[in-house]
């Protein structure tokens, strides 16, 4: 996203679209990622409902993936997942980096 | 534009006639706390409230924090919005004074000027509203209480300009304007209200259809563009101040601009002033008139914006100027009016210039001041030579 200058920019730092923070990408914050195991996973959506930044990406009741263009990964997700699931792990993006 | 508005004279004090103004606008909403002098301001148009015969919503709170806070919330929920404060009730007010600029909120407020604490001092002098010069309000002064209700009825128009979009202080000195009783001209309620128009918010938060945020976080990848815009819109407002003081003087006879040019043509020296200390200027320069002294004054009514073409011309006759400032700026080249006159003429083929500081805590100032200020500057005018030195008028040493 382009960001606008003085000229084109609502007044008193008003912002006059709703919705916009999904224009803003807050991915690169990150330092670990979740990565979830697709056949674990029960689809229980326990993630979905308590990821802050609505970043679970879901299709048909069933968890797609994660939006990391908004993902922090704060971890919540891993946290929730039920302990005898235990689907989703918190992996260092460094770490993810170098594999890839 | 019609012709001159019928004219009512009527004794009002300096409060009063703001009161009037306030009336007549009939603003939507009115957040206020009481501070000395601007007090009997509020209980005039608290009066006016109770008797029905403003619409007005009179939000009384617990200080002047709150009343700006509502005052800002009105004006985003798209209300016509006015206040009043004095000295210390505005630097209560402060963290919200400058949101209300840079959330450009259309208020206009009145600054019944007095000297800030401390010491802790009622009287009138311009530290409060010159330490808001930079809170990015425009800053209007009043000679009197004729000049105090014709700007916050010119004020209102001024802020809501949408070129401008920025809260206006209208400025009076207290107890010498606010507490003094003067026949003035009010021009008809049917007259203001055509005048000031229908209050048409660029923004309004209770427009469900076009639902916006508020006063969002600003941080580094925008904050300086909104700054930016507040730069901007000072830059426009010149125009508009002159353009609704013409209309305003076509309505009634009483026309406005930055500066107001006091025997200035012809004269070798000239002084700067702003507020009630003006008339007294003006008095002594016909006395001195009288005795052949070519001596004029440059009053100055918009302090922001700052009339930089305006001083330039007046005084591109002059051989020396003195500039009097009611405030001083501690550790700075002289007071606020002073910095602002001698910036406007550097480059310039500048008259020599002193600044003078005077009337603090509301001390007296009187002829022999002015006549003393006009006095020193002669030498100047011989020698052609600037002083750095700043002067006090009234002081014992």
């Amino acid at each position: 996203m382009k960001a606008k200058g003085w000229k084109d920019l609502a007044i008193g730092g008003r912002i006059e679209e709703a919705g916009c923070a999904e224009e803003f990408e807050t991915g690169s914050w990150r330092t670990f990622r979740p990565v979830r195991d697709e056949e674990k996973c029960i689809h229980c959506l326990r993630c979905w409902i308590f990821c802050p930044d609505s970043a679970v990406l879901v299709e048909d009741g069933k968890v797609t993936g994660v939006d990391l263009d908004h993902c922090k990964g704060c971890g919540i997700c891993e946290k929730v997942c039920p302990p005898k699931v235990h689907a989703i792990d918190m992996v260092k993006e460094t770490d993810l980096d170098k594999e890839e | 534009m019609k012709s001159i508005a019928a004219k009512k004279v009527i004794a009002l004090t300096g409060n009063d006639a703001v009161a009037e103004a306030m009336r007549q606008v009939n603003p939507d909403v009115v957040p206020a706390y009481p501070i000395t002098p601007q007090t009997e301001l509020m209980h005039k148009f608290a009066d006016y409230v109770s008797d029905g015969d403003v619409k007005t919503e009179l939000v009384l709170v617990e200080s002047e924090h709150s009343a700006m806070s509502a005052a800002v919330g009105a004006s985003a929920a798209g209300s016509r919005v006015m206040t009043a404060t004095s000295a210390n009730g505005l630097a209560l007010m402060w963290e919200i004074v400058y949101i209300a600029a840079s959330s450009r909120c259309p208020l206009v407020m009145t600054v019944v000027n007095r000297a800030l604490s401390g010491p802790i001092n009622i009287h009138c002098d311009h530290s409060d509203s010159m330490g808001a010069r930079d809170s990015g309000w425009i800053q209007l002064h009043s000679e009197n209480g004729q000049e105090a209700y014709d700007n916050v009825l010119q004020a209102v128009r001024i802020a809501e300009d949408t070129d401008v979009l920025t809260p206006v202080m209208v400025c009076l000195d207290g107890f010498i304007i606010s507490h003094t009783i003067e026949p003035l001209e009010v021009i008809p309620d049917k007259t203001v209200q055509e005048f000031i128009g229908e209050f048409r918010p660029v923004h309004n938060l209770l427009d469900s259809d076009k639902p916006f945020t508020f006063g969002p976080l600003d941080f580094h990848d925008y904050y300086f563009e909104h700054k930016v815009q507040q730069i901007k819109a000072m830059e426009k407002a010149p125009n508009v101040i002159e353009s609704v003081g013409i209309e305003y003087g076509k309505l009634t006879g009483r026309k406005y601009g930055h500066v107001e040019t006091y025997k200035t043509e012809d004269a070798e020296r000239i002084m700067i002033a702003l507020g009630s200390t003006c008339g007294t200027v003006k008095a002594t320069v016909n006395e001195l008139r009288e005795k052949g002294e070519k001596v004029g004054l440059l009053k100055i009514r918009s302090f922001r914006p700052f009339p930089v073409k305006e001083v330039r011309e007046a005084l591109a006759g002059a051989k020396a100027v003195a500039v009097l400032d009611r405030s001083a700026s501690f550790g700075a080249q002289g007071g606020p009016v002073m910095m602002e006159v001698r910036s406007a003429l550097y480059g310039e083929t500048a008259p020599p210039i002193k600044g003078y500081i005077y009337g603090l805590g509301g001390r007296d100032i009187n002829p022999d001041h002015i006549k003393q200020a006009f006095d020193e500057v002669k030498d100047m005018a011989s020698s052609g030579k600037s002083s750095d030195e700043t002067g006090f008028l009234g002081v014992r040493e």
